[in-house]
């Protein structure tokens, strides 16, 4: 959405308090969605942005945590000064600042105060007051004066926007527009378009019959993908920070095999809860996914690709066969390599990240003083095997407690080594993957994808997980009831996760009383 | 090189057509480029860490002397060049006070803020507190530098509630100090920058709404949002830095742009950006553009490892079994002296930037901190804490001393107040304390 001429809001409209909500930072991908939303995709954003703090295993939690730093400061202000600069240059000016001044080296107040008037509204998610408004146009015309060139003075201007606490923490006052924020920040990891803005301004959100309009909306458009894929992508904890490989142990892993890695199991998502509609526990059994030549290596089965030395992989559509045992994100790459060392694979490392953000168990750290002599080293001849080398380590009962919930799990997947490929040996010893979960045996990769799709926790963790990505929190205990009956419905409705999304998002505690 | 007054008078006049507050005189060297002309004071002084993961072998770094004159044992044997300008604080202790030991975690905690944090609220570590005094009229308050290519640093602002982030990449590092808004202070004529000049009416303007945050704020929110606002102020100070005149810096030269190297965890990226970073830091120095800098080589359960090998220095502290004929963990102990001889790498470069008649290592004081005692067990005791350099004669050098038990807060304590931090005691709970190392104390 680009900004558009005719824009049209309404008076703030007063809501009923809600419960106390934390006022959260922008994340950066939603800094960068916002940024691309408003300016287009071509600005570029130059820089890092601080890394999210990630509590009760999601970053959106963190976000309701974090504050700005003097470093992180010093990062927003150099990126909102090079996103306005490319703003007002001489290519995109006519289109993205939409009026000209009288004179180019000159205030033009009445240029300025449209343009800031229409992009604010976007940034800071709501009218500007008309102190802020008069506040920016006041900027734009000192730094005009002391620049001697319009659009450069135009420019400090929406960088202070751009760096001011109402862009950068997502304000929290009982609005209309504080509501329209919350959904599309939930729905599309993104700030609300202008209709929704159009539509909070007019107090619609505020009617149940109105509220739903605006989520059917949002649900149906393109932009979903973005709020699906942000979910998940907290959720598994994609944060482009893969654990690096020993690359003479494991020379088909690369960072970009990391990245395409983490795509493939988006796509894979995507796919099968979007475009399919499909049953949101068959992502752990589900046989369709997408490759590109580097995976294609690592998973070892032909992907052809025709593009050029260097170019940006294609990725093609793949089906791994009946009877196989890649089966289901838990087999993907982006879970056996990212949750394993550089060196070697970890089943306690595997299995405990199946429990804590599939299932929202919690496992607890270690204890200071656990000695790995025996788990790690990998050349001892007596114990070949991973699971001789935990099994020796279970010996000890302080660290039995938890190695007896979460190996049993990892020891599964130990057909895939620490980048993902398949194996069925170590050290010339045969690889033992039997194991249970919750009293249901199996003997393989594929039979713990079966028994974690069918465990109950497994829908109602996605439940609890994507209320508490919503709300910033985890759910309290007064809220249990509500959750319990999303998790009702889900099953109900055939586990379809966008439906467990609208029911979130037209429901009263991301809304406040409607 | 030096400057006389007359020449920095002249170069300023050539460039006083713009209007622009001329320096404070008192800010003027003198002849030698080692003390402000007009009080005749030392340059100012320079606070650095180092936070090195996975502490020491027993045995094998405790002298067997205490005092002066003592003699490093094998894994201290890197830092024997600064035996004379070090103090080797051996034996102290962080504290748990029943609560968990989250280990790695931990241990960094007590050893930068003195105490741990509730919840995950934590305290102004010592380097802010250093910063709070000494960094204030520098461009940068501090710089904060990772060498294992994460960006998390060890060091914490009061109340938020996780590290500051750090930089892994020594030309990002470039880019920061010495990019386009570096101004060279001994350039003959200074001309305020324009857009500097706008960037801070901008901000004056628009001051008052910022603070207009819309929402019924609790407590937590509001530190938050004070936090924010605290991390402007110091971007309109830089504004102010850069709008002056700087105060003539012989010693200061541009720092070479360092090539775009590989940023990571194996042991030759980190040698390699640890020297990048230690040049880049000796300049920012050298130029006034900082005086507090944290160096962390790693969290203890960082990826630091070598090429060819399957296993990370934090993995080996778990699984290598003792050598029975030596006694220790070889493959741990290996990178317990590269460790310590790549620290001594990073010193021996502050200490060979000349300034003056000495060195810009001559303002400095580098305190040294590990996370545990005995890595393999976690140990929170029995543990080796370094400071390096003197501080400008604020520091007695070249001791040994012995603290058994004693909170490790001692020696941050004694810094704080050798760099004239009004503070008494410092630490919580039995991490406390309110006594100093006075035999370090000049």
């Amino acid at each position: 959405m680009k900004l558009v001429s005719a824009f049209v809001l309404g008076v703030m409209i007063a809501a009923p308090v809600q419960a106390a909500e934390a006022v959260r930072r922008l994340s950066a991908d939603q800094y960068r969605n916002i940024i691309h939303d408003v300016f287009g995709a071509s600005i570029e954003l130059g820089g890092k942005l601080a890394p999210d703090l990630r509590l009760e295993g999601l970053s959106a939690i963190g976000a309701a945590r974090v504050s700005i730093t003097a470093q992180d400061m010093e990062q927003y202000d150099a990126m909102a000064r090079s996103i306005a600069a490319q703003v007002v240059n001489e290519k995109n000016r006519r289109q993205m600042v939409g009026c000209a001044p009288a004179s180019p080296s000159a205030p033009d107040d009445a240029c300025t105060g449209a343009f800031l008037t229409k992009a604010g509204a976007l940034l800071f998610r709501r009218p500007l007051t008309a102190a802020e408004k008069d506040a920016h146009v006041a900027a734009a015309r000192a730094a005009t004066v002391a620049t001697g060139d319009f659009h450069r003075g135009l420019s400090f201007a929406l960088a202070a926007m751009l760096s001011s606490p109402q862009f950068l923490f997502r304000e929290t006052a009982a609005t209309p527009y504080a509501k329209a924020a919350r959904l599309s920040f939930f729905l599309w990891d993104a700030g609300p378009d202008l209709v929704l803005l159009e539509a909070a301004g007019r107090g619609e959100l505020d009617t149940p019959k109105g509220l739903a309009r605006q989520v059917d909306r949002m649900m149906a458009s393109p932009r979903i993908e973005a709020g699906v894929r942000a979910f998940f992508s907290d959720n598994f904890a994609f944060d482009g920070a893969a654990v690096p490989k020993e690359t003479s142990l494991f020379p088909k892993f690369s960072t970009r095999v990391a990245a395409d890695a983490e795509e493939q199991t988006l796509k894979t998502v995507v796919d099968l809860l979007l475009t399919q509609k499909g049953d949101y526990r068959d992502l752990f059994t589900t046989r369709k996914t997408f490759l590109t030549p580097d995976l294609a290596a690592i998973y070892r089965v032909p992907v052809a690709s025709d593009v050029p030395n260097g170019a940006p992989e294609t990725w093609t559509a793949f089906e791994f066969p009946e009877g196989d045992q890649r089966m289901g994100i838990l087999t993907q790459v982006a879970f056996t390599a990212f949750h394993s060392p550089p060196g070697r694979g970890s089943p306690t490392l595997r299995g405990k990240a199946l429990r804590e953000m599939v299932l929202c168990q919690k496992v607890p750290a270690p204890p200071a003083d656990v000695k790995f002599n025996l788990v790690n080293d990998t050349s001892n001849p007596l114990y070949k095997t991973a699971r001789k080398r935990l099994a020796a380590h279970r010996e000890n009962p302080v660290c039995a407690g938890c190695h007896k919930i979460v190996d049993p799990l990892g020891l599964a997947l130990e057909n895939f080594d620490g980048a993902g490929e398949y194996r069925t040996q170590e050290n010339g010893e045969t690889i033992d993957t039997t194991g249970e979960l919750d009293g249901v045996a199996f003997h393989d990769a594929a039979g713990l994808a079966k028994a974690v799709r069918d465990n109950p926790a497994t829908p109602a963790c996605v439940v609890n997980r994507l209320a508490s990505y919503a709300l910033g929190r985890v759910p309290t205990a007064s809220e249990g009831e509500w959750v319990r009956v999303l998790g009702k419905d889900f099953a109900a409705h055939g586990y379809r996760f966008p439906d467990l999304m609208r029911a979130i998002a037209v429901s009263d505690k991301l809304n406040g009383a409607n | 090189m030096t400057i006389s007054r007359r020449r920095v008078l002249r170069g300023t006049l050539a460039g006083a057509a713009v209007t622009v507050p001329l320096p404070f005189l008192d800010c003027f060297l003198n002849g030698n480029g080692d003390a402000l002309a007009a009080t005749g004071e030392a340059l100012p002084v320079v606070f650095g860490t180092w936070f090195q993961p996975l502490g020491l072998n027993p045995g094998r770094w405790i002298p067997d002397t205490t005092g002066p004159n003592f003699e490093n044992k094998v894994e201290l044997k890197p830092y024997d060049r600064f035996r004379d300008r070090m103090n080797l604080i051996s034996g102290v202790r962080y504290f748990l006070d029943g609560r968990p030991n989250e280990t790695h975690i931990t241990g960094p905690q007590i050893a930068m803020s003195g105490e741990i944090p509730v919840a995950s609220t934590s305290a102004p570590s010592i380097d802010n507190l250093i910063a709070d005094v000494i960094g204030t009229r520098t461009r940068f308050r501090s710089i904060e530098v990772t060498l294992d290519g994460t960006r998390r640093s060890v060091s914490t602002r009061a109340g938020a509630p996780s590290a500051t982030p750090a930089e892994p990449s020594p030309a990002a590092l470039y880019a920061r100090i010495f990019g386009p808004e570096f101004k060279d202070p001994n350039a003959a004529e200074f001309t305020p920058d324009a857009g500097a000049l706008a960037r801070k009416s901008v901000l004056s303007a628009v001051s008052d709404v910022r603070r207009n945050f819309a929402g019924g704020l609790g407590a937590a929110d509001k530190a938050r949002l004070d936090e924010y606002f605290t991390s402007l102020r110091q971007v309109e100070q830089q504004l102010d830095i850069e709008l002056q005149k700087p105060a003539p810096l012989p010693a200061c030269t541009r720092a070479g742009s360092p090539d775009e190297k590989s940023v990571g965890a194996l042991v030759s990226e980190v040698e390699s950006n640890s020297q990048l970073f230690a040049s880049l830091l000796t300049h920012a120095v050298a130029c006034g553009q900082t005086r507090v800098f944290n160096v962390l080589v790693g969290y203890g359960t960082s990826a630091l490892r070598r090429a060819g090998s399957n296993e990370t220095w934090h993995g080996w502290t778990h699984e290598e079994p003792i050598d029975d004929k030596l006694g220790y963990q070889p493959n741990v102990t290996w990178f317990i002296e590269w460790a310590n001889r790549t620290c001594a790498a990073f010193l021996g470069q502050l200490a060979a930037a000349k300034e003056g008649p000495g060195t810009v290592f001559d303002r400095m004081v580098v305190l040294w901190q590990t996370d545990h005692g005995i890595a393999r067990s976690h140990t929170m005791d029995n543990l080796p804490v370094m400071t390096f350099g003197n501080a400008g004669g604020r520091l007695r050098t070249g001791l040994h001393i012995s603290a058994p038990g004693d909170p490790a807060a001692r020696v941050g304590l004694t810094v704080q107040q050798a760099l004239g931090v009004p503070v008494s005691s410092w630490g919580a709970l039995s991490n406390a304390t309110a006594r100093t190392i006075t035999e370090i104390v000049a």
